[in-house]
């Protein structure tokens, strides 16, 4: 089986090679390829990514912009994040991310807001400065709650010169808020990686050197921050739970349902704990190096992963925490084995092919696995040459790697590889739904959630069934169409 | 823990014991941090609900909160989807690809073809020309599409590609390979207007770029166009071509994304429906052409008019007036009689908003959306006895757009309350909403959070409702559209009287079984 599947494999990427012009399929050529745990060295080792995408294609890629405000500072639920630009951008990256957190939307929390400078042509020919001047102060006076201010540039602002890192000095100074300057315009880069990084930067320059909230912190042996989890459908809180009922304390989220204050004294924490690699390493590594805070890596997808993560974690800490952990791993486990036992017989041996981007084209594959579900294709949106090497070690069997893949090699690869779910974004969400095949959306759990930790297992193992076994499937072909959908 | 009987996802597991003590340590943490303040937080939210408050909100003049408006190439991306397998390519980074086709694609729950040419830093530099180079042809190849409709993003502008020589460069560099597809261009900078501006350009554009000069034109009397502009409801596409097509066959609707975002199950095409290239190439050949949005072809009609001589009307079919006069112009402009199938459908309108008008007489409404949605929908509640209270027009034209409005807010018994708010957000909403309170808001789902705040149902027409379904298969033009209207906003009505009825014992009289 192993052997069909991988020819089916590399012939699906011989056949969606044959259609582009000759630099183009040479470029696209580099970034496909096939793995297998038994490989010596497989797709995940040579794959190339984080590269220029083919021009003219349906990538399903974003922009720096969109890595920056609408990852990683965008949660950050007490400041007011400006997109500073044409009204576009902040339009469209307004409320669609999940990122769930508790507070007075409008008064002392802006998560689902969005504050434009809303660029006219005038704004692009005498620059903005003034503009954003005016709306920082307009901002303070009303919304006089907010904690903090950062200004996430569009594309024009890095073109035509602006210098928003004075104006935000000023500010700061003036209002003695933090006013935090980032320069993400959408065309640095090639993906919204660049703008995870430039987000992490400023992070690094402008929070991690205020140590006015840190100087009265009253510290215990015992606090972690969780790094890198957005709380998109309220996965945090998933996560948090668990954390504290190993007896840790936590003390930041980053940034889903963060404070700026909370972002501000992590270099207490006396553990890093980073879920979302891509999007965080950068700042672990700061911490790591500039204030010596341990960091690890851990995965809440699935209870196999989950128990093996709070395993490491506990490691750390030792004593009671190890004993603690346990507990909690016992307490969690029936319930999640009594899961497995509700859902396996109806997902075993299902073939499922993956297309997200951060952390979960590797970090989800052991939750599919605990329910028999079976890997047979995964690619990164954004990804990075570490986060291919990372994603080998969670492969079980022969499996078809595609770094950037747009939407006409998404499409092909489905139509040959024909698995039983495809689970990617909103953009491909109706392409494989209109085929007849289950689809869950992975970038925001499809509504539901959240999807991190075990009682969050359960939920995503009621929605891959959900998924799967709807009725709705059967109907996709008419009684009197006799061709097979999908085909 | 979940209860695997019962297995619940976040709306309900965050209520559990276990999950409301891991938010009261979290606030209780925030608080001790001085990140929050409840005593504060009452304050100020009073004090947003006050007069003072609106005065200093109303007068902000460089923050805007909560926008009801889009970019440019958003809107050019829809006008290129309405013709036969067109692509939509959008120069600049694809990161504004992603976002177009993720907005639409909400709205409408169907996939939404676009490509960019991925322009960064580099071409920031040099200038996007190799990126065009290469982007065309390869949209080519891939998708092969009849024709390439390329807009602009602000970072192309902002950089001043010049679309013209790119396009004639990359097709003299293609080797043949673009030959055969029509490639058309229009300049739609984010920085300048909204999504119905990108809207009007493409549409120009593609006229502009596709019909022969005037010299060539070959006047046919009887064909006539339609533009629908930037129409969210694919129910109301339908409904317009209906109306036509009861006057003559040979009305055309140039830009018609009907078809596009409504493919059924079974298997998936790229491209579906659309106005043909040829019946697009022929549109100068018209009699006349009537635009159903005025201001979202204000270019559109200066290429119509001007540079092609020819009928330009503009109709608004939304309501019983605006449908009205659009079938008026159709019998002037056909010569054909009004067909006892509208007459019927108008005399069924009528009947139902007599069934329908005590419980919208008197209502007092707030309005948000496009300009021209705007002036259907009000006179509709005009028509209908509402006071349209705040019509709030974050994208109105400077030009015309409030004398129309106040036009038709003339012919309201309560003229004198209704206010006209261009160029204001959905904060802005907030605060009007707080100090002159209305029954009820119209618009978009941003509007849920207005609702949240203020208490004032919200019903959703307008674009984009993300969180409702197909509810843009439906019309609200024509006369069968105006009773989709009449049924949405009535029953709406009717079920808040039920909400605020029901309370046994307390509340329910009124809680009536017969209306």
């Amino acid at each position: 089986m192993s052997e069909m599947l991988e020819e089916l494999q590399l012939e699906a990427i011989k056949e969606v090679l044959e259609v582009y012009p000759a630099k183009a399929a040479k470029s696209r050529a580099k970034h496909l390829g096939v793995d297998s745990p038994e490989g010596v060295k497989g797709a995940c080792d040579t794959t190339r990514s984080n590269k220029q995408t083919v021009p003219g294609v349906m990538s399903q890629r974003g922009c720096a912009y969109a890595g920056s405000k609408g990852v990683v500072w965008g949660p950050i639920k007490d400041m007011i994040h400006i997109s500073h630009g044409p009204i576009g951008c902040g339009q469209y990256s307004r409320g669609g991310r999940r990122n769930y957190y508790t507070g007075t939307t409008g008064i002392d929390t802006f998560g689902t807001m969005n504050f434009s400078t809303d660029f006219s042509e005038k704004d692009i020919v005498f620059g903005g400065d003034t503009r954003l001047k005016k709306a920082l102060s307009e901002i303070d006076e009303l919304f006089p709650l907010n904690n903090g201010i950062s200004i996430q540039s569009e594309c024009p602002i890095g073109l035509i010169g602006d210098d928003i890192q004075a104006v935000a000095k000023k500010h700061k100074s003036e209002s003695s808020k933090p006013t935090i300057a980032v320069s993400c315009e959408g065309f640095r880069g090639v993906s919204q990686s660049l703008g995870h990084h430039l987000a992490n930067d400023a992070i690094r320059d402008e929070v991690m050197t205020d140590t006015s909230a840190r100087s009265d912190f009253q510290s215990t042996p015992y606090d972690v921050a969780i790094i890198g989890d957005y709380n998109i459908g309220g996965d945090a809180w998933a996560t948090r739970i668990l954390l504290e009922e190993m007896g840790l304390r936590v003390i930041a989220q980053w940034t889903g349902d963060a404070t700026y204050k909370e972002m501000a004294i992590a270099p207490k924490s006396k553990l890093n704990l980073l879920h979302c690699y891509r999007s965080m390493n950068y700042i672990s590594r700061h911490m790591e190096q500039e204030f010596e805070i341990p960091w690890m890596e851990y995965n809440f997808f699935g209870p196999s992963n989950t128990t093996a993560s709070l395993r490491k974690i506990a490691e750390f800490f030792g004593g009671e925490i190890v004993a603690n952990t346990e507990a909690v791993i016992a307490k969690y486990t029936k319930m999640t084995d009594e899961v497995i036992a509700k859902y396996k017989s109806k997902l075993e041996g299902k073939k499922v092919m993956l297309y997200i981007g951060g952390l979960r084209p590797r970090h989800v594959i052991g939750a599919y696995e605990d329910l028999g579900m079976e890997i047979i294709g995964t690619g990164y949106e954004f990804g990075h040459g570490d986060d291919y090497k990372r994603t080998k070690e969670d492969l079980s069997r022969s499996t078809l790697i595609y770094d950037d893949a747009n939407e006409y090699e998404l499409e092909q690869f489905v139509k040959k590889l024909r698995p039983d779910l495809v689970a990617a974004g909103v953009k491909e969400k109706y392409v494989f739904q209109k085929m007849g095949l289950p689809f869950r959306q992975m970038h925001s759990w499809d509504y539901s959630g959240p999807y991190h930790g075990y009682d969050a297992f359960a939920i995503f193992a009621k929605d891959m069934d959900l998924a799967m076994n709807s009725p709705v499937w059967s109907h996709t072909k008419a009684p009197w169409d006799k061709q097979e959908v999908g085909a | 823990m979940q209860d695997v009987e019962n297995i619940v996802n976040g709306q309900k597991l965050f209520l559990k014991e276990e999950y409301q003590e891991v938010f009261k340590n979290k606030q209780e943490f925030e608080s001790n941090m001085g990140s929050v303040n409840p005593a504060k937080v009452e304050e100020i939210a009073e004090w947003t609900k006050s007069w003072d408050y609106r005065e200093k909100n109303l007068s902000r003049e460089a923050i805007t909160v909560n926008p009801a408006k889009a970019c440019q190439p958003l809107g050019a991306v829809m006008a290129a989807l309405g013709f036969e397998n067109t692509m939509p390519y959008v120069h600049g980074s694809h990161g504004c690809v992603s976002y177009f086709r993720t907005y639409f694609t909400r709205h409408f729950k169907e996939p939404t073809p676009c490509v960019s040419d991925s322009m960064s830093e580099s071409s920031a530099v040099f200038g996007g020309l190799a990126n065009m180079k290469d982007g065309l042809r390869n949209c080519n190849a891939m998708y092969k599409p009849e024709m390439i409709a390329v807009s602009t993003t602000c970072m192309a502008e902002v950089i001043g590609d010049d679309l013209n020589a790119f396009v004639q460069g990359a097709i003299d560099d293609a080797e043949g390979e673009l030959d055969n597809t029509a490639v058309t261009y229009a300049h739609t900078p984010s920085f300048v207007g909204s999504h119905i501006t990108g809207y009007d350009n493409m549409i120009k554009a593609i006229l502009e770029q596709l019909n022969p000069p005037k010299s060539e034109k070959v006047l046919d009397e009887e064909r006539i166009n339609i533009i629908p502009g930037f129409e969210p409801y694919l129910g109301s596409l339908k409904e317009v071509k209906e109306i036509a097509a009861s006057f003559s066959d040979k009305i055309v609707m140039i830009g018609d994304h009907e078809d596009q975002w409504n493919t059924g199950a079974g298997e998936y095409e790229l491209y579906a429906g659309g106005t043909t290239l040829e019946e697009a190439r022929t549109a100068i050949n018209a009699s006349s052409t009537i635009s159903l949005q005025k201001y979202s072809t204000i270019q559109t009609s200066k290429t119509i008019k001007n540079k092609w001589k020819q009928g330009y009307e503009t109709c608004n079919p939304i309501g019983l007036s605006g449908t009205d006069a659009f079938v008026v112009k159709l019998a002037e402009l056909t010569g054909k009689e009004v067909s006892d199938e509208l007459k019927l459908q108008r005399a069924q309108l009528v009947d139902a908003m007599q069934d329908s008008y005590p419980y919208m007489h008197g209502k007092k409404f707030a309005i948000y959306g496009d300009p021209d949605f705007l002036l259907g929908l009000v006179s509709f509640i005009v028509e209908m006895g509402g006071i349209p209270t705040h019509i709030l027009c974050n994208n109105a034209p400077k030009k015309g757009w409030e004398a129309d409005m106040q036009a038709i807010v003339d012919k309201s018994d309560w003229a004198n309350e209704c206010q006209i708010w261009p160029g204001k957000d959905l904060w802005h909403l907030r605060s009007l909403l707080f100090t002159e309170p209305v029954d009820f808001m119209i618009g978009n789902v941003y509007g849920k959070e207005l609702y949240r705040d203020t208490n004032t149902p919200l019903i959703r027409i307008g674009f984009p409702i993300f969180d409702r379904h197909h509810l843009h298969r439906y019309s609200i033009s024509g006369y069968k559209g105006a009773l989709n209207l009449l049924t949405w906003i009535t029953n709406s009505i009717l079920d808040h009287l039920d909400e605020e009825t029901k309370d046994t014992g307390k509340t329910d009289y009124f809680f009536d079984s017969v209306r």
